[in-house]
């Protein structure tokens, strides 16, 4: 299905990554949001709401982000694809409601640009903080997806690709920028409509008397209804069985729980994304996402330029974490380290630790938020991590 | 010995799922009692189904959504009502009702009944209030009042309960109205009057619990309870909702306090939207929403 022309705002654009993230929901055909103001996600919104109307849809300020991220999932509901967005002390009181919208897979996208924390932390200033919050933040077992953009181009692209993939899976993705990625502004190319492509909804064809709410099709994932079609359908965000109806039945609690985990967890090859640079030959290779990788990228330069063979492994899709690639990079031979620098101190290292699994060293560049690493402090640690591993030769 | 008795059909049994019963409600409590009026008051109505949808939050009242023949939601924790405002506004052509208790309408969730209230949101907000947190058992409510025993406040309730006829008021419901489950010829014709209004309205029926409400503060089962509402509810139709504040078995101001014409938060928005944009604005939301 290609996109509606009409929110579509085909041609070269200078624009921010909040700015780009508004155009690619209102070209992924998202009409209604809700949310509540947060720097530094606020102009998000604030596009989205100019915009929409024009477009026939609506964008409501809620009374606190419990009742925004709620909002949207009514309203997806209702027929219509919805979003919300928010920064840290807000993503923290969507958690909830991320776990309602996994438990009752309800496609939403709710993006996250984040800020340093805890607490209400640096409102306006960077941070990669919340990255394990998204994996593991709701209680419960579930899976989830979470891209990070590291420039308004990807803000644009991702956040088609996010709608995509809720509408995919039934399940909610979160779009995990940061403020720098959020406040920077860069050319956007936005194609025109024809050259992109939306994934529908999946409504069921069957008639009421023969639709079970929670029956998965072949790929696990279950074909979905709206209200005022005369399913007289039931939703809960208690364990239910097929038919929506609530169960203390531990084996039903088995079963509905597993099938969340794996119809994502299957596919997580096919979720992986990621970028590369330079990682045929590299002894020390640098894992950053989001506007770190920017920084890494450039740090990787200045040491190929020394004649360290360092290379960049970008997650474009943090959640699932590209495992599969992470190994099967580290299990040849000449590979002396690898670098992970976040804005966080200590957060996607522990997911590489557990995917190396001790084969080769595994540093942390942490930075506590409120700005970038420098790249000379990143490629003085990529000297130190060559040279080593040149002693112990 | 064929001991079968054939009886006649449950008149309201096409509304409910009868696949679920039995239901979880304890006997004698009054939360059966609104949902039989519910049933009867949609039959009344005469609305199409199929467009009308309910939507509960958490707790014994957050139940029934599970139990009517609608489409059905059961959200989280005193979120009811901004799932609710977000289903309204993305399909303006459903009948939203949201059903829940005093609980989660009113603590968890009293942020959103004011908020909703203040846009007016159309919304017909039934809260069954039995003064207590019934399904965890027993504990002290925004709505219990004042000396009551509950598990929290073993030595009695020190706080002053909120008068919900008045906060709705306050905020800016347009229909405000109070039953309690006695009255359930009252109720149905109150639900009924509310699926035919716009905006926000707001139904409080009082209901008994006996297994924690009556039976700690030794108030007698669900009998009792009716035989008190029966007794101490007094019709004040019209009153101002400052006064129908409600003591700990003191008497019951019940009736239709409010029931006034203002714009819904969807008829404010389309002409706000026509006035400054004009011809660019090519239309109503509900056609355009949804995918």
């Amino acid at each position: 299905m290609k996109a509606d022309p009409r929110g579509v705002l085909a041609g070269v654009h200078f624009l921010d990554g909040d700015q780009a993230c508004a155009e690619g929901a209102l070209a992924a055909g998202c009409r209604f949001a809700a949310g509540y103001p947060i720097t530094p996600s606020t102009e998000i919104v604030e596009r989205f709401a100019q915009r929409v109307p024009l477009l026939g849809g609506m964008f409501l300020q809620m009374e606190d982000e419990l009742a925004a991220s709620i909002a949207i999932q009514g309203a997806v509901w209702a027929g219509a694809k919805a979003f919300t967005v928010t920064s840290g002390p807000g993503f923290s009181l969507m958690m909830e409601h991320i776990g309602y919208a996994a438990m009752t897979e309800t496609p939403c996208v709710i993006v996250d640009v984040q800020r340093g924390g805890p607490s209400t932390g640096l409102p306006t200033l960077p941070a990669q903080g919340d990255m394990m919050q998204a994996r593991w933040g709701s209680h419960g077992d579930y899976e989830i997806i979470a891209l990070a953009p590291n420039s308004p181009q990807e803000c644009f692209d991702l956040t088609i690709e996010a709608f995509n993939l809720a509408e995919q899976y039934r399940t909610p993705v979160l779009l995990m920028m940061d403020e720098i990625v959020g406040h920077m502004t860069e050319r956007v190319v936005i194609p025109p409509a024809d050259q992109i492509e939306l994934v529908p909804r999946r409504y069921t064809t069957k008639p009421p008397a023969d639709y079970r709410p929670f029956a998965p099709e072949a790929d696990l994932v279950p074909a979905m209804v709206r209200a005022g079609q005369g399913y007289r359908f039931h939703i809960t965000g208690l364990t239910h069985d097929e038919q929506g109806y609530p169960t203390t039945n531990v084996a039903a609690h088995d079963r509905l729980v597993r099938r969340l985990v794996a119809k994502i967890r299957n596919d997580a090859t096919r979720l992986t994304r990621v970028e590369e640079h330079f990682l045929e030959d590299a002894e020390v290779i640098v894992l950053a996402y989001g506007i770190t990788s920017r920084v890494a990228l450039r740090a990787v330069q200045m040491a190929r330029a020394r004649g360290i063979a360092a290379g960049l492994l970008r997650p474009i899709s943090i959640w699932p974490f590209p495992e599969a690639r992470l190994r099967q990079l580290t299990s040849r031979a000449g590979l002396s380290g690898i670098l992970v620098a976040e804005i966080n101190l200590g957060q996607i290292v522990r997911e590489v630790e557990r995917c190396v699994g001790g084969r080769v060293p595994v540093r942390l560049a942490g930075h506590a938020g409120g700005g970038v690493h420098h790249p000379q402090e990143l490629f003085e640690t990529i000297v130190e991590m060559a040279q080593a591993v040149e002693i112990e030769r | 010995m064929n001991t079968e008795v054939c009886l006649p059909p449950n008149p309201v049994e096409a509304l409910l799922r009868t696949d679920r019963m039995p239901h979880i409600w304890c006997p004698g409590c009054g939360i059966g009692t609104t949902m039989n009026c519910f049933a009867r008051a949609l039959q009344q109505a005469r609305l199409d189904l199929d467009k009308v949808v309910i939507v509960s939050g958490i707790g014994c009242s957050g139940r029934v959504a599970g139990y009517a023949n609608l489409d059905s939601f059961h959200t989280t924790h005193g979120r009811a009502i901004p799932f609710a405002t977000g289903l309204k506004l993305a399909n303006p052509e459903l009948t939203v009702v949201v059903y829940s208790g005093d609980g989660d309408l009113i603590a968890i969730g009293g942020n959103h009944f004011i908020h909703a209230a203040r846009r007016n949101v159309d919304l017909k907000v039934i809260c069954v209030n039995n003064f207590i947190y019934g399904m965890t058992g027993g504990q002290v409510g925004p709505t219990t009042p004042a000396t009551a025993l509950t598990s929290t406040t073993p030595y009695g309730c020190p706080e002053q309960p909120f008068n919900l006829p008045y906060l709705a008021e306050s905020a800016g419901a347009v229909y405000v109205a109070r039953w309690t489950a006695y009255h359930v010829r009252q109720i149905t014709h109150a639900m009924v009057e509310m699926f035919r209004k716009r905006g926000f309205c707001f139904l409080e029926i009082l209901s008994p619990c006996p297994t924690l409400y009556q039976r700690r503060n030794r108030l007698g089962d669900g009998l009792e309870a009716m035989k008190y509402y029966k007794e101490a509810s007094v019709t004040r139709h019209g009153a101002p909702t400052k006064e129908v504040g409600i003591s700990f078995q003191g008497p019951i101001p019940v009736g239709k306090f409010v029931d006034i014409e203002r714009p819904t938060y969807l008829e404010l928005l389309n002409q706000q939207l026509a006035r400054t944009l004009e011809a660019q604005y090519t239309g109503c939301i509900e056609d355009h929403v949804r995918s």
